[in-house]
């Protein structure tokens, strides 16, 4: 088989679409670490980790923010089903600052009944956020 | 005959009537075109879902995962029907027509142990004294519907097959077809397999999927992802036809109205000419007899 000169990207949330386009490569926050997607790859279900996300087409790379989901990737398409997504352009800086402020102090003086699990996922998602958006915004 | 004044009032308060039935119709117009777009923002990855899920079952076996599974009883056993109405009534026959596909439903299918899980308040109360077991009630949903209404709702339904409680789970609920019509429809939620599989391999060569980390954990969490995107997408549907019910409904009731105050004009008027011919004549006769 032909190995196919660029593969279509289905990025999307339940609640709306971010990506529907071709693009050259992907890179993914899997489960075990980074992977990077590229036309012709071999069929794979892949669970998903949050963290940054980038898509190349030609030299322009854009980035995203996913907190978990998975991807599913045959030969010539890359579907990324996530639960929470936001393009890098699209992150409210305020207010994950706000959020990784809200999980420090929760973690810092722990109440009987803090839910340490969600109070640390949130910190995650709150640095990630922020470091994608930062990234993006001094390249771009 | 009623008096004139009783007439006034009937006016007065059937245009009372009209003016907060136009109010909600406007308001349910403009509630209506997001709900809409949310329908819209929501078919993506709907469309996604399922053409994952169709390319999964063509290469994996149904009994790979325990929500695949087809049971003994899938077809007869105990059934789970989720049943999606509004929380709020003035909507037409939208939460009368749920009612009536269950009811068909449970008549149609006798040998079934049903359980009932309700969703919206004017579900739980047209249904939850009908006398079958409910296993949960969700009523009171936001007003904009996220993913996490939809979890709780598919959690619920995941639980109850993935104990044996039931063998397989349905959902109804109100499609947004148009703003002039929903449509009724029920899906089956679990288990998974049988969800009608387009028929889509275009190269023909099925090579097994790598899996990273395993597959097991994998499906644990994508499978449920799926129902929870089944039962999202009702939920919004639901949504967006509930205002589209609405809106139709208080249209028809404004318009109802509009009727009803040129009759009761009508009346109005003729009683009041009766009056005066009455009085003039009174006039008229009191003169004569002096």
């Amino acid at each position: 088989m032909a190995i196919p000169k660029s593969i279509r990207l289905e990025f999307v949330t339940p609640e709306r679409a971010i990506a529907h386009e071709d693009v050259d490569e992907v890179e993914l926050p899997g489960e075990e670490g980074f992977f990077a997607v590229l036309p012709g790859h071999a069929p794979l279900l892949a669970a998903l980790k949050t963290g940054p996300v980038w898509y190349r087409t030609g030299g322009e790379k854009r980035y995203a923010f996913i907190a978990d989901g998975f991807a599913e990737v045959t030969g010539d398409r890359v579907s990324v089903l996530a639960s929470v997504a936001e393009r890098a352009e699209d992150i409210d800086i305020t207010r994950a600052e706000a959020a990784k402020r809200r999980a420090e102090d929760r973690l810092a003086k722990p109440t009987a009944d803090l839910d340490m699990e969600r109070a640390r996922i949130g910190m995650l998602r709150a640095i990630s956020r922020l470091q994608i958006a930062r990234q993006s915004r001094t390249r771009g | 005959m009623p008096s004139l004044i009783d007439m006034r009032r009937r006016i007065r308060a059937v245009k009372s009537t009209q003016q907060i039935t136009k109010a909600m119709k406007m308001v349910a117009a403009s509630k209506l075109r997001r709900a809409q777009e949310k329908v819209i923002a929501t078919r993506p990855f709907a469309i996604q879902a399922k053409r994952v899920l169709a390319s999964i079952a063509s290469r994996v076996d149904a009994s790979a995962h325990p929500l695949l599974e087809r049971r003994a009883g899938a077809a007869t056993g105990n059934t789970l029907i989720i049943v999606v109405g509004s929380d709020r009534g003035l909507c037409g026959s939208f939460n009368t027509n749920i009612v009536k596909a269950v009811s068909v439903f449970l008549r149609e299918n006798k040998g079934r142990t049903m359980s009932l899980g309700l969703v919206g308040r004017k579900s739980r109360d047209l249904l939850g004294r009908r006398g079958f077991p409910v296993r949960f009630e969700y009523v009171n949903l936001p007003k904009a519907i996220t993913s996490a209404d939809a979890e709780a709702v598919a959690a619920s339904g995941i639980e109850d097959f993935l104990s044996g409680k039931v063998d397989s789970v349905h959902i109804i609920y109100n499609e947004f077809k148009s703003v002039m019509t929903q449509k009724v429809v029920m899906e089956q939620l679990l288990p998974m397999a049988a969800i009608e599989t387009p028929a889509e391999s275009p190269s023909g060569e099925q090579t097994e999927y790598l899996y990273e980390p395993s597959a097991e954990r994998i499906f644990d969490i994508l499978l449920k992802r799926l129902v929870e995107a089944q039962v999202l997408r009702a939920l919004v549907e639901s949504n967006a036809a509930f205002y589209a019910a609405q809106m139709t409904a208080m249209d028809s009731a404004s318009r109802n109205a509009t009727e009803m105050l040129a009759n009761l004009t009508l009346v109005m008027n003729k009683i009041r000419q009766a009056a005066i011919t009455r009085e003039i004549i009174e006039v008229v006769s009191g003169a004569q007899a002096l």
